[in-house]
Parts: C-alpha cells; structure tokens; sequence
C-alpha cells in the first residue's frame, strides 16, 4: 500500500531525543454539537449483543481445546510445544470466559496459568493437579446454569487456588521474586 | 458531542485466538469501522502491518511464532519500517503490574485487559486520537514517551540528563502514512 512522508519535530537533548510526529489521526476526531443520539459504544454493544447466540458454542470450542491441550500433555509427556499450548488454551478461556457470560470459569483458568507460569522445571507440574484444574474449568462450564453454579465455582477455585499456591511457594524457595508476584 | 470518524480509519486486529478477532471487529464495525484487517499471529500480523499500513493496531500479547511484545518491538524500529509510531493497543489477560511495564517497555501505546468492552476498547481508542504522547528515542528505548504526563509535585530525581533542548528541528523522518490517492 503506497505511503507519504509526515513531518515529525525533534527535540535533541543531552541522552535523549524527543519526537513528536505529526497527528494524522486528529483529523478523524469532529466536535458535532447535535450528534443526537448516535453512541458509537451502544452500537458496538448491540452488535456485540447479536453475535451472543454464538458465545455457548464458542465456549464448548474453548473448553474442547484446553481438554485436547491436556490429554496431549498427560499421554506424552510435557514438552515446552505442550506446556504453551495448555498454557494458551487456558490463557484464553481466562481472557473471554466473562465476555462469552461465564465469569465464574476465568478464575480456575487462571490459577492453572499459575501453575503453569511459576513452576520452574516444568517436568516438576504435577499432573494430578492439571487434571483437575482442566476438569473443573469443564464441570463448571457445563453445569453453569445451576443456581449454585457461581458458589460452587468459588468453592472449588479458592481450593484449587490454594493448594496451586502452596505447591508453587515450596516450589520458589529462594526466588522471593517470584513468591511475591505468587503471593500477589 | 465528540464523534469519531471510524469510517475512514483502518485497523489491524492481531490475535490467534479466532472468537476473539470476531468480537474485536464486532466492536470495530459496531463503532463504525469498515476497514478492520486481522493477523492470527505475530509473523503474519508484521506482514499484515507492512502490507495494509494500519492507522491502529490492537494485538493480543500471548501468540504463535511470536508475541504481540515482540510485535511491538519489530514495530518500533524507526530505521527500519514505515511507520514506527503507530499506535498498539495491547489487549491481553495479563493484568500484573509487572507485564504492564513489560508491554510499556516494548513501546506499546495503550494496554487494555481482557475481558474486553466496547466501552474499554473505544476508550483507548480515542486516547491514542486525541493525546498520542511524544515519542522517545534513547540508545535502549524508541517508543511513546513512558510517562503518562508531567507532575507538578514530583520531587525525585530527573533521570533523563540535560533540561534544555540542545538543538529543535523539524524534519522528515522515516515515518510514513499511507497516501490518499
């Protein structure tokens, strides 16, 4: 795609220099004092909106993913191309479980980004562990509409957040680095 | 009232994962947006940004081949491509304060954390419009100017030497946009 030069004024210091290019975006902001009832972020909403039927099926792919991800890793062993992609999976079910309306599963998902991230040998990740972070993620998104979904949901995470974390502060003896970002 | 003319600008959305590019271009054609280009990893988003020359990219951090961080870095290289200063918007699950500075440090413009809103995502939108910060260049760092803005109250130490500018000029730099015609 063709390109133009635009003009940038720098101002040269002792280390350091500061640019500040030209803003050829400026020209697509407008003050429109009569713009009515035009809202750019309640249009996005709705089309956000009509696109939700699809979110449950989404989430089921979600959920298919970080459990093929998990087999692939218990049936051959962890390797780094394992490891990144459970860690992937679980990365974004944790970013999109609240945008497809299940909240209550991005908290499992990302203790078990936890688990993955912090243990420093990844052969040291204990399988048992894995499993039943991927199960719960899976038992809570199939069994959402119960009415004590959402606190079973936070009975479980805060378990399995628990014993993530003791296991990943015994784990980070010596780097108090870490077990501060562990310990948030 | 403020309206931005979302018609005429051209986004580039990165990210692997395929729900989350349709709902970022839900968003963006919601707003108005006709051109919204899409990228599925760090490689072919580089490609894409070479080829389409995007207003404002929105890239998602953890990606294939290579991440929306080191996207950024690429990007940022005002010696060798066409239009360093762009605006990225980094849109990830990682809210820690520590990849907060990481995305900071590769020059990243705006960070916006997941799950995602319009509200958010229009929000930095037109952040990145109406007050770009000033870029800066250092022999370590080439990206928008870290801090956020000048405080009146700092009292620690100015860690960037000299005060005065020693020398103001206005040139022609390496940054390009895409012409009209």
């Amino acid at each position: 795609m063709p390109v133009k030069k635009v003009k940038a004024a720098i101002a040269t210091y002792g280390d350091h220099e500061v640019i500040r290019p030209e803003n050829g975006l400026r020209g697509y902001a407008s003050d429109v004092p009569d713009a009515g009832e035009d809202d750019a972020v309640a249009r996005a909403e709705a089309a956000l909106a009509d696109l939700s039927g699809e979110f449950g099926n989404w989430m089921d792919d979600e959920c298919e993913r970080l459990d093929k991800a998990r087999n692939a890793l218990v049936d051959r062993g962890i390797s780094e191309s394992s490891k990144m992609a459970l860690f992937h999976a679980a990365h974004d079910i944790k970013g999109q479980a609240a945008t497809f309306g299940f909240p209550a599963v991005a908290a499992v998902a990302d203790s078990l980004c936890r688990l993955i991230e912090f243990t420093p040998l990844m052969q040291r990740i204990p399988l048992t562990l894995v499993n039943q972070h991927v199960d719960a993620v899976r038992a809570i998104h199939r069994e959402y509409s119960r009415s004590d979904a959402i606190d079973l949901a936070a009975q479980l995470n805060r378990k399995l957040r628990d014993v993530t974390d003791h296991f990943l502060i015994e784990e980070n003896k010596g780097r108090p680095d870490v077990i501060e970002q562990i310990k948030g | 009232m403020l309206r931005i003319d979302f018609n005429s600008l051209r986004f580039l959305v990165v990210d692997d994962n395929a729900h989350m590019r349709r709902i970022l271009r839900t968003l963006l054609h919601g707003f108005g947006a006709r051109e919204v280009y899409e990228a599925e990893d760090g490689a072919s988003g580089l490609e894409a940004f070479n080829h389409f020359v995007p207003d404002i990219i929105i890239t998602d951090w953890a990606m294939p081949i290579f991440s929306g961080l080191e996207l950024t870095q690429m990007i940022r290289q005002p010696d060798g491509n066409a239009t360093p200063y762009v605006p990225i918007i980094m849109m990830t699950g990682h809210s820690e304060k520590r990849r907060v500075t990481a995305a900071r440090d590769a020059g990243v413009t705006e960070f916006l954390a997941k799950p995602v809103s319009a509200k958010g995502l229009y929000e930095r939108i037109v952040n990145v419009i109406l007050n770009p910060r000033p870029f800066i260049r250092t022999k370590t760092y080439f990206g928008p100017d870290r801090r956020r803005g000048a405080s009146s109250t700092y009292a620690g130490p100015e860690r960037r030497k000299a005060s005065k500018a020693d020398a103001i000029k206005n040139s022609i730099v390496s940054d390009k946009v895409r012409s009209t015609g």
